[in-house]
């Protein structure tokens, strides 16, 4: 697998077909995204999950297509997987705390 | 998929290319990673003030163009596609079309900050720049709807801060591929920016929605 000889193909080039088929799938997703917005009636919870889950699939297809996190080696796959892994973290200790302040009503806490 | 691809000088401190590969790749990331955890701070501080004044929020992204967003939004995903473009000619090493589509990645780049201006600009008009000249009818939402407006421009701020820097750096590699500089001979400094710029269409990917499409 080591062949440094710079012409072995260790790196995998896409081909133009499949970043044409994911930039065909985000642009769908877009407009997935802008026509549940205009759902009638009021769903805000059911409009809020469904913006947000498109918007990680439009996320998750660049980061393995166009940022090429699918065909890269494991530790970078790792390194990816931790930033947004941490961004988890980061947002359920936040809102975590936020949203269950009412709970227990303390003077001084709006 | 077996196409040609350049050949790639390994420098000394690495023991072959892929090991060389891969630390650039990880160190962009490492990079990203902190890029991510920024944004994101930024974004929580959105979601916990949405969740406190959801009705004044709605009110106040009544005031935002939806056309104007989605075309951005069009425009910064198709950027994302001809960088991808630039960088798979970067790694056949076919430097005319590389320059051909990171020409036009910038293109869009620019396009993108000339709409975003338009909107500034427009926002100005209507004095809904937070300060002493905002104005907001029903006065009731006053209070949060220039909180509303605070957050819009930091993070659209920040976020065409990026695609600026994005530009910029597009340009010092337009120039090195023009001229043909050795730096550019390898197709990695053209995959980073690459990573850069698609971590800056991500970021947008989720602006969008929050800011334009609040849900009643």
């Amino acid at each position: 697998m080591a062949l440094a000889n710079g012409h072995d193909s260790h790196t995998h080039i896409v081909p133009i077909r499949v970043y044409l088929l994911v930039y065909a799938a985000l642009l769908v997703l877009l407009v997935l995204t802008v026509g549940a917005a205009y759902l009638p009636g009021r769903h805000t919870l059911l409009n809020n999950v469904i913006a947000l889950t498109i918007a990680i699939a439009k996320a998750v297809l660049v980061v393995l297509y166009f940022m090429h996190v699918r065909y890269s080696t494991r530790l970078t796959w790792l390194w990816a997987s931790a930033g947004f892994f941490w961004l988890l973290i980061m947002f359920i200790l936040t809102l975590g705390d936020y949203f269950t302040r009412h709970w227990v009503p303390a003077i001084g806490w709006e | 998929m077996v196409q040609e691809q350049a050949p790639q000088n390994v420098s000394l401190q690495f023991e072959d290319v892929h090991q060389q590969n891969e630390s650039y790749i990880v160190g962009m990331w490492t990079f990203l990673v902190t890029e991510i955890m920024f944004f994101g701070a930024v974004f929580a501080t959105y979601l916990v003030y949405r969740v406190a004044n959801h009705t004044a929020f709605w009110e106040a992204h009544l005031r935002l163009d939806i056309p104007l967003g989605f075309i951005n939004t069009c425009v910064l995903l198709t950027s994302s596609l001809t960088m991808a473009l630039t960088v798979h000619y970067a790694q056949r090493q076919m430097p005319k079309q590389q320059l051909l589509w990171l020409s036009v990645t910038m293109a869009l780049a620019m396009a993108f900050l000339v709409v975003k201006g338009f909107e500034y600009h427009h926002k100005y008009v209507e004095g809904l720049i937070p300060g002493p000249n905002f104005r907001f009818e029903p006065a009731e939402y006053f209070r949060p709807a220039q909180l509303f407006f605070s957050l819009y421009f930091a993070m659209t701020g920040l976020h065409a801060l990026h695609v600026l820097i994005g530009v910029l750096v597009m340009a010092v590699m337009a120039v090195l591929i023009a001229i043909r500089h050795s730096s550019v001979q390898d197709f990695i400094p053209v995959e980073l920016v690459g990573l850069y710029w698609h971590f800056v269409d991500i970021v947008w990917i989720f602006l969008f929605p929050l800011l334009y499409l609040i849900p009643r």
